[in-house]
């Protein structure tokens, strides 16, 4: 029988993850841990529950930017009208992810932690330039949201570490963000490609800081800087939409399965990053 | 390992329950308290089937550790009518024929509930976006979505 813990401080939490005889599972909303426990797909000694740790659930604004907690569900995320206004490409990634039911639990922690190349929230996030705060028994550290997956369902969290939080940076006037992704029907599916932008323009719509990621077309959501660059310095026109298309398709390394092929996935990383582009650009000049 | 005890309010009622840790609340619910009315269908998330509300959030109840709902209140589909009194999502969903093999039903239902309970006046749209977790293999869904539009306008009216 696996045991269960739900310990009420950070500390103790990684204690007994550090702790614990044979495999410990992080439980946050459970809708990718339930499954892979009932399928055999994982089989842990002990689940740690980590929801009744203070502050791990919810959003709070911070120094001018947002602290969301690892715990923080889909539903929470899309209820939260400053993240919305601020952040509304992070905000539609997180919101993609399954049905209503599962938004009610899945937590944006555990989008990253599952480490599906796929996962709808990490492109944004890494556009976005988030930065997790990752607790272990040799105190907190932080890293950049790319940096924690490191292939599918494989991170780089040491013994006795978890996330704790999303910090998102303050945003300069006249800047947004996007996420859009490419399934062959309307909703509930898993991610052909997705991709996340997010910009800042200057008075004339000059573009003067910018982020790409694509997610789906390697075994980890990748920064695409090349991407980045097509746009910088540029209002978002013809040469640098083709630019950012050119390098989106560059930085794909995708797998041929029945969602998608490998030169598919590539054109359609092309496309969409333009479309996301297209997005962020609008939205941004929206923003004063 | 030992049974874990878990304290919650099960429509209304307080209730407790001794569960093994790696058991769902959807386990509890049939096995354990007989409520039997949340369905397994797929027992991974995709169907709906098995929707209860955990502090009003709708949620899949086999994608939750009974242990997990320590210190929360649920609503299943058993605390829907009022004894004999049919909830207006119950009375529709009859009247507009919105069911044939009935196994998804009571999914359906509380989801509808959830959704009528934050938006009064739910679009078509709105409505079958939000029923999109709730799968149906008889119905072709519309009659589904005509129920919950019909129970939605009747709910406002009075």
């Amino acid at each position: 029988m696996v045991g269960y813990i739900a310990p009420s401080t950070v500390e103790e939490a990684s204690r007994v993850l550090a702790g614990a005889a044979g495999s410990a599972k992080v439980l946050s909303g459970g809708t990718d841990l339930l499954v892979q426990l009932r399928s055999g797909r994982v089989n842990p000694d002990l689940i740690v529950d980590i929801k009744k740790i203070p502050g791990i659930s919810g959003i709070r604004q911070q120094d001018g930017g947002f602290v969301i907690g690892a715990a923080t569900s889909g539903a929470e995320i899309g209820e939260c009208e400053p993240l919305k206004a601020a952040w509304p490409g992070i905000v539609e990634a997180a919101n993609l992810i399954g049905s209503t039911q599962v938004q009610g639990r899945a937590s944006l922690g555990g989008n990253l932690c599952n480490a599906s190349p796929a996962a709808d929230s990490v492109p944004a996030l890494i556009a976005a330039r988030a930065i997790c705060v990752i607790a272990g028994p040799k105190g907190r550290r932080e890293v950049p949201v790319e940096r924690v997956a490191t292939g599918p369902g494989r991170t780089s969290l040491g013994p006795g570490e978890f996330l704790l939080e999303f910090r998102l940076p303050k945003r300069p006037p006249r800047s947004s963000d996007a996420y859009l992704r490419f399934i062959p029907r309307t909703e509930m599916d898993i991610a052909v490609v997705g991709a996340g932008v997010s910009l800042t323009r200057d008075a004339a719509g000059v573009i003067t800081d910018a982020h790409v990621a694509l997610g789906a077309v390697a075994p980890t959501a990748l920064l695409v800087p090349e991407a980045a660059k097509a746009l910088i310095g540029r209002k978002l026109d013809e040469t640098a939409l083709n630019l950012l298309d050119k390098a989106a398709q560059n930085a794909c390394k995708p797998i041929d399965d029945k969602r998608g092929t490998i030169a598919y996935r590539t054109k359609v990383a092309g496309v969409l990053a333009r479309r996301t582009a297209a997005i962020a650009y609008q939205r941004a000049g929206e923003r004063q | 390992m030992s049974k874990r005890h878990v304290t919650t309010v099960i429509n209304g009622e307080p209730t407790e329950f001794l569960c093994e840790p790696q058991l769902t609340l959807l386990d509890v619910l049939r096995d354990e308290l007989h409520l039997t009315g949340s369905k397994e269908g797929c027992s991974s998330g995709d169907c709906g089937a098995c929707s209860v509300t955990v502090d009003g959030r709708l949620v899949c109840s086999c994608l939750m550790l009974a242990v997990e709902a320590e210190g929360h209140k649920i609503e299943t589909i058993e605390g829907m009518a009022r004894g004999h009194e049919l909830h207006p999502l119950q009375r529709k969903f009859l009247e507009h024929a919105a069911l044939q093999c009935g196994f998804c039903t009571p999914g359906f239902l509380v989801a509808a509930k959830a959704l009528l309970d934050r938006n009064p006046d739910p679009t078509e749209t709105e409505t079958r976006y939000w029923l999109a977790g709730n799968l149906c293999r008889c119905t072709g869904y519309d009659k589904i979505v005509h129920a919950v539009l019909d129970a939605a306008a009747e709910m406002r009216r009075k």
